[in-house]
C-alpha cells in the first residue's frame, strides 16, 4: 500500500511528461510530413492557389468593383443588358464577363456573390462539425437512452435526401445569408455525428485509454489527449467534404429560387434566370457555374490530397 | 439472413414514424401559414380566411393535425394541393412514371458505361486512359447538375440551332404537337439522363477502379494466375466479381442521390416527374404537396438502403448479420 501511494505519482509524471514531450514532437513531425507529402501533389498545389484566389477575390469584392470593372454592385441599366463579355460601359467600365437581364455587370456580382457562396459554405461547415462532433461525443460518452434517442433521431434525418429537406425549408422560410448557412448546417451534421460516435465507442475501449485510466489519468486528459485526437482526421475529412458539398447544395437551392434571394448575388442565384437568357447571352449561364464547378473541384482535389497527406498508412 | 432481413424490415415502420414526425415539425413549427399570402388580396375577408383555415384543418391544435395527417396518409391519402385542388395522389402517380423512366434509364447507362470504365482504368494503371478517367471523374463531382444542364442545352439545342444542324429538344417528355415516337422519346431523354449520370459514373468508376487494384492484389488472383487460367478468365471471374460487391451497396446508395438529382433535372428540362412537382409546390408555398413529396423522397431512400443491405447478403455468403 505504501509502496504504491509511493511510486503510482511518480510513475504517473513521468509518464505524463513523457508523453507530452512525445505527443509534441509528434504532432509537429505529423504536419510536417503531412505538408510535405501534400506539397508534392502538384494538382493540389494548384487547387490550393485557386481556393486561395477565390477567397481574395471574395475578400476584395469592393476594391474588384472600383478599380477593375469600376461597376458598383447595384448599378443596373435595361439599356446595357445582355452586353457580350468586353463590352466597354460609361465612365469607363468594362463588363469583363458582360451583363445579365437587367443590365448588371456579372464579373462584379461574381466578385460580390463569392462573398456569399464561400462565406455560407464555410459557416456552415464551421457549425455543422461542432454540431456534430458535440452530437457524436455526446451520444458515445452518456450512452443509454441519449445514445439511443440522438442516434435514432440521425437515423431518421439521413432517410431523407439533404437537398429535399433544404428544398422543404426553402419553400417555408426566405432568409438572408447567415440565417441560411445554419440551416444547412444544422441539415448537414449528421453523418459526421455518426462517424465521431462510433469512433470515439472504439477508441474509448483500447488499451492505451484503459491503461492511462488505469494509472489515474483525469477524464480531461483521457478525452482531450488520448481520445479527440482520434477523430481531428474525422473532422479534417469531413470539414474538407463539406465545403465543397455545401458550396453546391446552396448554389442549387439558390438557383431554384428557394436560397440567397436577388438581389443579393450569389453564384447560383445567378443563375436562376440563365435558362431564359440563353439564345440572347450564353454568358449569363457560363460565368458563375464555371466558379462554381472551378471552386468545388479545387476545394475536393485539395481535400482528397489532404486526406491522403493526413493518413499515416499511405506512406510513399 | 431471414431473421436479419426481419429485423431491418420492423425498423421501417419507425424511420418512417420518425420521418412524418420531423416533415410535420419542419412545415408547421417555422412562422407563417398556408394562407398567409391570401391576407394580402383585399377582396378575401377575415371570416373567409377562418372557413378556408376551418376547411384545411389548419386551425386546430397541432398534434391533433399531425394524428389527422398520419390517419390520412395510412388510407393512402396524401390531401389536396392548395393551388390546384387536386388530389396530391392523383398527380404523384401520373408524375411517378417520368421519373422512374428518367432515374432507371440514367442508372443502366451508368453502369453501363462505369463499370468497363473502372476495371479498364484499374488494368491499365497510371495510363493516359487512367489519368482521363480519373480527371473526368473529379470534375464530374464539381459540376453542379444544374449548369451542365444549362451547358447541355445551350450547346446541343441553341447552338445547334443556331448552326443549322439537328439539335436535341431542351425540354419535356416528347414533342407536343404529334410526338410520342421512340425516337421522340429518346431524344427529350437524353440531356436530362446525361446530366443525372454524370456525377454518379464519376463516383462509380473511382470506386471500381479501387476495388479492382485491391482484389487484383490478392492471393486468390495471383493462384489463378499460376496455375495458367486465361487473363480474361482471371480478370472477370475472380478479380470483377468480388470487386462488384461493394458496387451494390453504392448502387442503393446511389438511389437517393438520383433522385435528389432528378428534383433539379426535371426542373431544368420540364420533366414533369416527381421531382419538378416538389419544386413547383415549393416556390408556390403548396405545403400539403411539398410535405408528400418529401415524404415520397423519404420512402425511396429507406426502400434503396433496406433493398441494398439484403441484396449484399444475398450476394455475399462472407457477410454474417447479427
Amino acid at each position: 500500500m505504501a509502496e504504491t501511494s509511493l511510486t503510482t505519482p511518480t510513475a504517473t509524471a513521468v509518464l505524463d511528461a513523457g508523453r507530452e514531450a512525445r505527443a509534441q514532437m509528434k504532432s509537429k513531425s505529423n504536419a510536417a510530413r503531412a505538408w510535405r507529402r501534400f506539397r508534392q501533389n502538384r494538382l493540389a498545389l494548384a487547387g490550393l492557389v485557386i481556393v486561395v484566389l477565390m477567397a481574395i477575390m471574395a475578400l476584395g469584392a469592393p476594391l474588384i468593383s472600383q478599380y477593375i470593372t469600376h461597376v458598383s454592385l447595384s448599378k443596373q441599366s435595361l439599356l446595357a443588358k445582355y452586353a457580350p463579355a468586353g463590352t466597354k460601359g460609361s465612365a469607363g467600365s468594362v463588363y469583363y464577363f458582360g451583363t445579365d437581364e437587367l443590365g448588371r455587370d456579372i464579373f462584379t456580382r461574381i466578385a460580390y456573390g463569392a462573398q456569399v457562396s464561400l462565406g455560407v459554405a464555410l459557416l456552415a461547415a464551421t457549425v455543422a462539425v461542432t454540431v456534430g462532433t458535440v452530437v457524436g461525443a455526446v451520444a458515445a460518452y452518456y450512452g443509454g437512452w441519449v445514445d439511443a434517442v440522438l442516434m435514432r433521431f440521425v437515423d431518421v434525418m439521413l432517410c431523407i435526401p439533404s437537398l429535399v429537406l433544404l428544398i422543404l425549408v426553402g419553400a417555408l422560410v426566405h432568409v438572408g445569408p447567415q440565417i441560411l448557412a445554419l440551416i444547412i448546417a444544422l441539415l448537414g451534421w449528421f453523418g459526421l455525428s455518426r462517424l465521431i460516435r462510433a469512433e470515439i465507442l472504439s477508441v474509448r475501449k483500447r488499451e492505451y485509454v484503459e491503461a492511462a485510466r488505469v494509472i489515474g489519468a483525469r477524464d480531461r486528459i483521457i478525452i482531450f489527449r488520448h481520445i479527440l485526437p482520434n477523430v481531428t482526421h474525422i473532422i479534417i475529412i469531413f470539414a474538407t467534404g463539406a465545403i465543397p458539398t455545401f458550396i453546391l447544395e446552396e448554389a442549387a437551392l439558390s438557383f431554384l429560387g428557394l436560397g440567397i434571394q436577388p438581389p443579393t448575388p450569389s453564384w447560383g442565384n445567378m443563375l436562376t434566370n440563365a435558362l431564359a437568357a440563353l439564345y440572347q447571352s450564353p454568358g449569363v449561364a457560363f460565368y458563375p457555374g464555371f466558379f462554381i464547378a472551378i471552386t468545388v473541384l479545387a476545394l475536393i482535389v485539395v481535400g482528397n490530397a489532404l486526406r491522403d497527406a493526413l493518413d499515416p498508412r499511405l506512406t510513399k | 439472413m431471414g431473421g436479419y432481413i426481419v429485423r431491418r424490415l420492423l425498423q421501417v415502420p419507425g424511420l418512417l414514424l420518425g420521418i412524418t414526425l420531423v416533415i410535420f415539425a419542419l412545415i408547421h413549427l417555422t412562422p407563417g401559414s398556408p394562407v398567409d399570402d391570401l391576407r394580402l388580396d383585399p377582396n378575401i375577408k377575415p371570416a373567409d380566411l377562418e372557413s378556408l383555415k376551418e376547411t384545411l384543418g389548419i386551425n386546430k391544435p397541432l398534434p391533433e393535425q399531425y394524428v389527422t395527417w398520419i390517419g390520412q396518409l395510412a388510407h393512402g391519402n396524401f390531401g389536396i394541393s392548395l393551388r390546384n385542388y387536386r388530389p396530391i395522389r392523383q398527380t404523384l402517380t401520373e408524375r411517378v412514371g417520368n421519373t422512374l423512366v428518367l432515374t432507371v434509364i440514367a442508372l443502366i447507362i451508368s453502369l453501363l458505361i462505369a463499370v468497363p470504365v473502372g476495371v479498364l482504368s484499374a488494368l491499365r494503371r497510371n495510363s493516359i486512359f487512367d489519368y482521363t478517367a480519373t480527371f473526368l471523374s473529379t470534375i464530374g463531382q464539381a459540376v453542379p447538375g444544374f449548369w451542365l444542364g444549362l451547358l447541355l442545352i445551350l450547346f446541343f439545342s441553341v447552338q445547334l440551332q443556331k448552326w443549322g444542324l439537328p439539335w436535341l429538344p431542351s425540354g419535356g417528355v416528347q414533342s407536343l404537337p404529334r410526338g410520342g415516337g421512340f425516337a421522340d422519346r429518346v431524344t427529350h431523354l437524353i440531356m436530362p439522363m446525361a446530366v443525372l449520370a454524370f456525377p454518379r459514373i464519376s463516383l462509380w468508376v473511382r470506386y471500381i477502379r479501387g476495388q479492382m487494384l485491391e482484389v487484383l492484389t490478392q492471393d486468390y488472383v495471383r493462384t489463378a494466375r499460376a496455375k495458367g487460367v486465361s487473363e480474361g478468365v482471371v480478370i472477370f471471374r475472380h478479380a470483377f466479381r468480388n470487386a462488384s460487391l461493394p458496387l451494390i451497396t453504392l448502387i442503393g446508395l446511389g438511389l437517393p442521390g438520383l433522385v435528389a438529382g432528378a428534383v433539379i433535372v426535371e426542373t431544368i428540362f420540364s420533366w414533369p416527374g416527381t421531382g419538378s412537382y416538389f419544386v413547383d409546390a415549393a416556390r408556390n408555398r403548396d405545403y400539403p404537396v411539398v410535405m408528400a413529396a418529401a415524404l415520397f423522397f423519404a420512402v425511396v431512400t429507406i426502400l434503396s438502403n433496406l433493398l441494398a443491405d439484403i441484396f449484399y447478403g444475398v450476394a455475399d455468403p462472407r457477410v454474417q448479420y447479427s
